[in-house]
């Protein structure tokens, strides 16, 4: 692999005025603009393994921050490792992944989170941090011991049930006030059970006609409403999951008027697709939070502009074939989504001139990093001094979308066959160029 | 028309057509040689992931009238059980060389899946569609049951427009299907069917039987049985209700069985608001004394037996309609 020594000549930091980026052992030591009449001024380093690469005038972002993937590593590895996983991250810019604790063993105790985290460390293609369980097995009843993961080596900071709800509203409360302790943050997956038993896809006019079984918004709603009363109630922190309806969008814009500490997070499906993409039942588009209405995608989108919503986090949930290839209704809920967010974001929220790149970074980076509680090394400024965790971006290529061409153990795209716009040309993890010239380094 | 999915996707000229060739095979059974050489050297499996003996029976005897062979293929399949899926056996029934599969599924959309997502042909992940077998929807979970839409469509023509009614829908008839239209395939595919023909439909339910988004589709809601009887209807369509719909915990839909048959079920006093003319339908198999009195059910003015036989000569036409055109 090249070093971490380098020149990017002529490349957009934020997509804004082009320079010429100096990196000397992985901190970026100078930057300089680049001058229409001399081309690329800077002193070069006389260094045997110092490299250059020419920009090309793409864009150059903060490396991404996901909050929101499932690594599926302990338990479930013919669907992801923790290996192809950062491979698939990495390919997707990312140069951090928050990994969610629904594997089996749960990510309940001090021990499997630092299993997780030594992966993450082996791998050494993005940072990984574990997220850890709220309640023990994820069952909603008894907190997990929060605090050995928060004081074990993987230092966790966001806890989670995801892919189940704390339903239970005093577990929630204690939840809150106990991460309080040790500055963490409850992720919460807002999903009312007692509502959605046996649902299949966004309760409406399509559930109504495909007959599937329907999943209410209020049943999302109804426990962001609770938990950001919770949260003001008791001083905390909340941070909420794949937020899919405009109903949840209006709550938390209220809940951050009033002062209570509330981020949410949209998914890039959620941004692109509604429920008509289960007319045709194929299980592809079937996921937890159900894919919405065309109204809600309008009001996610807005409220992603606006800073109602705080991040893009992908919820890559990778499934083998033979639980996505059969009838709807028996079907497992999930899409990936680490090699294509980038490109939806694009097509959803920068093409239709909703975001800046400049936003982008601070929804795909700087937040999410000062979420997950990395902000000291993630999601920095492009700046001299800074540990140069990059992303450089095509944003005008088009790539179309096949799976198999994916660094994802598993197959299960929702935009297997479409074409999507922006390319992820390079990433560097603290200088090391792990993705470069759109592929993975080869490893040292 | 390639497959028999749902009658969302049915044109009027295609319903209408299906209806005049039940007719013509309904005269066929009148005879006592009732076996026609249609379909001879042509294969139809039945396969029914749920119990439907008189689905099944009834398209057994359709297909067998034609002269099909007729392989009968129940398996066992659920999300629980992880049986022998849909796709294995999509597989195992190409290998077979079916030219129909009349499909049976507790999943909605699983004739669909089996109609366009390649599995008959071993791709997977919605491939080509294959041209070769085509799928005839025998109900699909809580979505359709095109052929029994097109029974009662038939049943209806025949008894209130005319027994020679070749070429015409059910234009301005007044239709109400009453009772648990949220969980009914029956209702759904009858809505859109008796749409097309030019019926005028009105769904009579209490509102938690009632899907969420129904206001969309192309009937009438009402809560009110008795209001809707009141505007005598030319047919009204009892809909099956389960018993586990009712009372007890905290997902039932219903308060009691008890006050469902009183606000929702038709008995003798109810049947007597009909007009002379009216007909009284039911996808059967009846609940007797919940949905329907057995006054109303064995009136003069029920056709539920008729049904029955009118069922066989409707899956005689689809199946016809279907097989014989292709070589
Ligand atoms: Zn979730």
């Amino acid at each position: 692999m090249r070093s971490n020594s380098f020149r990017l000549a002529n490349v957009r930091p934020y997509g804004v005025e082009p320079v010429d980026i100096t990196v000397t052992n992985g901190v970026i030591s100078n930057i300089t603009p680049v001058s229409q009449e001399t081309g690329h001024p800077g002193e070069l380093p006389s260094d045997d393994e110092f490299w250059e690469l020419d920009g090309k005038d793409h864009i150059l972002l903060p490396g991404f921050v996901d909050l929101h993937t499932h690594l599926r590593e302990p338990g479930r590895e013919d669907a992801e490792t923790v290996l192809s996983g950062s491979k698939a991250a990495a390919l997707g810019g990312y140069t951090a992944v928050f990994a969610m604790a629904n594997t089996n063993p749960v990510a309940d105790t001090a021990g499997v989170v630092e299993q997780v985290w030594r992966l993450g460390q082996n791998a050494a293609l993005v940072d990984v941090h574990p997220v850890g369980a709220v309640t023990v097995g994820l069952r909603g009843e008894q907190l997990a011991e929060l605090g050995a993961m928060a004081n074990s080596r993987a230092k966790v900071r966001v806890f989670s049930d995801d892919g189940h709800c704390v339903s239970d509203s005093v577990v929630m409360r204690r939840a809150l006030e106990y991460v309080k302790a040790f500055d963490g943050v409850i992720a919460q997956h807002a999903q009312e059970p007692s509502l959605t038993v046996g649902a299949q896809m966004n309760e409406g006019v399509v559930s109504s006609e495909l007959g599937l079984a329907g999943w209410p918004a209020v049943a999302e709603e109804s426990i962001i409403a609770r938990d950001v009363l919770l949260a003001e109630h008791v001083g905390s922190c909340l941070h909420v999951l794949h937020v899919s309806t405009r109903g949840s969008v209006e709550i938390i814009r209220w809940a951050k008027q009033r002062g209570i500490n509330v981020t949410a997070e949209v998914t890039p499906h959620h941004l692109a697709l509604t429920d008509e993409s289960a007319r045709g039942y194929n299980p592809i588009f079937k996921v937890n939070p159900p894919l919405r209405t065309a109204d809600d995608v309008r009001a996610l989108r807005e409220g992603l502009a606006d800073g109602t919503i705080d991040t893009v986090g992908t919820d890559h949930a990778p499934h083998p074939v033979e639980d996505k290839d059969c009838e709807w209704a028996y079907a497992a809920f999930g899409m990936t989504g680490l090699e294509t967010a980038l490109s939806v974001v694009v097509k959803t929220m920068v093409e239709p001139g909703l975001l800046t790149w400049a936003d982008v970074a601070r929804v795909m980076s700087v937040t999410p990093a000062r979420i997950g509680r990395i902000s000291h090394e993630q999601g920095r400024p492009i700046a001299v001094g800074e540990p140069a965790n990059l992303v450089l971006v095509d944003p005008d290529a088009k790539r179309m979308i096949d799976p198999r061409a994916q660094a994802t153990a598993s197959s299960n795209t929702p935009f297997v066959g479409t074409e999507l716009p922006g390319k992820v040309v390079a990433t560097f993890l603290r200088g090391t160029p792990v993705v470069f010239d759109g592929v993975l380094s080869a490893t040292s | 028309m390639q497959h028999l999915l749902s009658t969302a996707e049915l044109s009027r000229a295609d319903a209408i057509d299906i209806l005049d060739t039940a007719a013509q095979m309904a005269a066929t059974q009148e005879r006592e040689i009732k076996k026609l050489p249609t379909l001879r050297g042509r294969t139809v499996v039945n396969l029914f992931f749920e119990d439907s003996t008189r689905t099944r029976i009834s398209f057994e005897t359709a297909a067998k009238r034609l002269s099909a062979d007729v392989i009968n293929f129940s398996a066992k399949g659920s999300s629980a059980s992880k049986g022998e899926s849909l796709k294995d056996t999509a597989l195992t029934l190409n290998a077979m060389g079916a030219d129909a599969v009349v499909v049976r599924s507790a999943a909605s959309g699983a004739a669909h899946q089996l109609a366009h997502s390649g599995w008959l042909t071993g791709s997977s992940f919605y491939g080509s569609d294959h041209p070769g077998v085509a799928i005839l929807n025998a109900g699909d979970g809580t979505h359709q049951h095109p052929t029994q839409a097109l029974l009662d469509a038939y049943t209806m023509r025949r008894h209130l427009v005319g027994p020679d009614a070749l070429g015409q829908g059910l234009d301005g008839l007044k239709v109400a299907i009453v009772g648990d239209v949220l969980h009914s395939r029956v209702a759904r595919s009858n809505v859109w069917l008796l749409k097309t023909l030019g019926a005028d439909v009105t769904l009579v339910a209490p509102p938690t039987l009632l899907p969420v988004g129904a206001e969309t589709w192309p009937a009438k809601l009402s809560y009110d049985l008795d209001a809707t009887l009141a505007a005598k209807p030319d047919a009204v369509m009892m809909l099956r209700v389960q018993r586990e719909r009712m009372g007890g915990g905290s997902s039932a839909f219903l308060p009691s069985a008890q006050e469902y048959t009183r606000l929702y079920g038709l008995d003798r006093k109810r049947l007597e608001v009909l007009p002379k003319h009216g007909i009284v339908l039911h996808p059967g198999p009846m609940n007797r004394g919940l949905e329907i009195s057995a006054e109303a059910a064995d009136s003069p003015q029920s056709v539920i037996v008729e049904q029955v036989a009118n069922g066989v000569a409707v899956r005689m036409a689809a199946l016809y309609l279907l097989l014989a055109g292709k070589e």
